[in-house]
């Protein structure tokens, strides 16, 4: 048998053997959280606007999301976000808490070498794809949108 | 001069002694089922440094330190360190070996690197050439983590098949002053590639390395898996251990009760390591604590020490490269 075919074989194998995540459980637990902290968004939205009644919705919005990046930044700094992440997967990794705890974990990580080369550089090390694909979906997007 | 037996193994004449074995881990291998037989455990995995890379070091200085005191020698009585890790360009060894006056050889092997150490130790020492080696490795959950994969804060979830870097350091003493234990031969390993391309699942990655070496040791010292007291891996996990038996009962060779993994053992299944830990501190721990406390008690007389070690970094990983595994072996015999 050649190496190909026993690599091939090998790894039919180790597929079949290996565990896989529970797609039950792990589904509802990021439909649970993920839908706590949307509560929690719409939750804060409501109260800012209850509290301000001349904010407009726009305003209230922006201060919402504001309010979650800090919160999801202040949980990743005394180290709870982790550990919610650990349960709720992609419920915790979805809403913009989840690109908060992407930018300030690095950014606590590699606070030990140096701020320039340490924090600044590695800071976008996880959050870095989401940001450029964001950007050029928005200039792919724009520019459809100019034509139609 | 010591003979070689066979393609890949060699027997020592002269065979050294084990005089001194230290281990230290951390909190989590603490609460694992062998927190008793541990000799230190950390309270925190810091260690008191501002740094992970130098709480490894300190572990390791710790450890030769503690394994030349129980040695029952002094710093100056050392001949030789030979010592490695995971961080990149092997620093924590050479950190530490700054702090002693001695000849320092640093190794790479990965979590492989206890056996190695042990193997060219005891060959330093069978050939007359230095009378007191000391084999040390460590490694460190959190540097290991910040280097091979993400932050220790990203609230990401770790596959199924993952393993848990051991925070642990062992090291171990080997003489010519007389002891029980042994070192009687060295199986060298083949670097093994079976196209595992999953970072995270080393257990598949490794097993045919740990497969290739103790077939080789088998055949080359003319001995089955029976007659060892004890054949353990280093840190193939769940999996790679139920791999590895698959793959050793396809070449005709059936490990039975004797047969343990390092990484399988060391902790408790509500510890949510899913497939156990690794690291080079994992056999290196185990090693220097329950199994050298067994062979003590005479519940072992032949251990076979097969550690396996995935020889890849992350850029490799990234470069879609499959993951090479490596296995060496040595065999501890108790003597009377």
């Amino acid at each position: 048998m050649d190496a190909k075919t026993r690599n091939k074989k090998y790894n039919e194998y180790v597929d079949k053997k290996k565990p896989l995540t529970k797609n039950f459980p792990t589904l509802i637990y990021a439909y649970l959280v993920g839908g706590v902290i949307c509560l929690l968004g719409q939750g804060i939205q409501d109260a800012l606007m209850a509290i301000f009644p001349t904010m407009s919705l726009e305003a209230a919005g922006t201060w919402m999301l504001i309010i979650l990046i800090f919160l999801a930044s202040f949980l990743t700094g005394i180290g709870v976000y982790d550990r919610i992440g650990v349960f709720a997967g992609a419920g915790s990794i979805v809403p913009i808490t989840g690109f908060s705890n992407s930018i300030s974990s690095p950014a606590i990580e590699f606070k030990k070498e140096g701020i320039i080369f340490g924090l600044c550089v590695k800071m976008f090390s996880v959050a870095g794809p989401v940001i450029v694909n964001g950007t050029v979906i928005s200039i792919i997007v724009g520019i459809i949108y100019l034509f139609i | 001069m010591g003979k070689r037996l066979g393609k890949q193994t060699i027997e020592f004449n002269n065979p050294a002694s084990i005089i001194g074995n230290y281990s230290i881990v951390g909190e989590k291998e603490g609460h694992g089922i062998f927190k008793d037989y541990f000799d230190y455990i950390l309270e925190d995995d810091a260690f008191g440094e501002k740094t992970y890379e130098r709480a490894e070091r300190k572990m390791l200085e710790h450890a030769i330190i503690n394994s030349l005191e129980k040695a029952g020698l002094k710093p100056k009585d050392l001949d030789l360190l030979v010592s490695g890790d995971l961080l990149n360009q092997i620093i924590s060894s050479s950190f530490a070996a700054r702090e002693f006056d001695l000849t320092f050889l640093g190794l790479y092997s990965a979590c492989s690197t206890m056996a190695e150490a042990i193997a060219v130790g005891a060959t330093f020492v069978d050939g007359g050439y230095f009378k007191n080696v000391a084999c040390a490795t460590a490694s460190h959950f959190s540097s290991a983590e910040r280097q091979y994969r993400f932050p220790l804060e990203l609230g990401n979830q770790r596959p199924p098949v993952s393993q848990w870097t051991v925070t642990g350091s062992g090291c171990m003493i080997l003489g010519e002053k007389k002891s029980n234990k042994k070192i009687v031969n060295a199986t060298f390993g083949k670097v093994t590639d079976f196209g595992i391309t999953d970072a995270n699942n080393m257990g598949a990655a490794m097993a045919p390395a740990a497969m290739s070496s103790l077939i080789a040791h088998f055949e080359d010292t003319n001995t089955t898996p029976d007659d060892y007291d004890l054949i353990l891996t280093g840190d193939l996990g769940k999996l790679g251990s139920e791999i590895l038996l698959d793959l050793m009962e396809n070449k005709g060779y059936k490990l039975k009760d004797n047969y343990n993994d390092c990484g399988q053992m060391i902790f408790n299944n509500n510890q949510k390591t899913y497939q156990g830990g690794s690291g080079a501190g994992c056999s290196a721990v185990i090693l220097n604590s329950y199994v050298m406390k067994k062979m003590d008690e005479d519940a072992c007389k032949r251990v076979l020490f097969a550690p396996t070690g995935a020889l890849l970094n992350a850029t490799s990983c990234q470069q879609g490269e499959s993951i090479p595994g490596i296995c060496h072996a040595v065999e501890i015999r108790r003597v009377e």
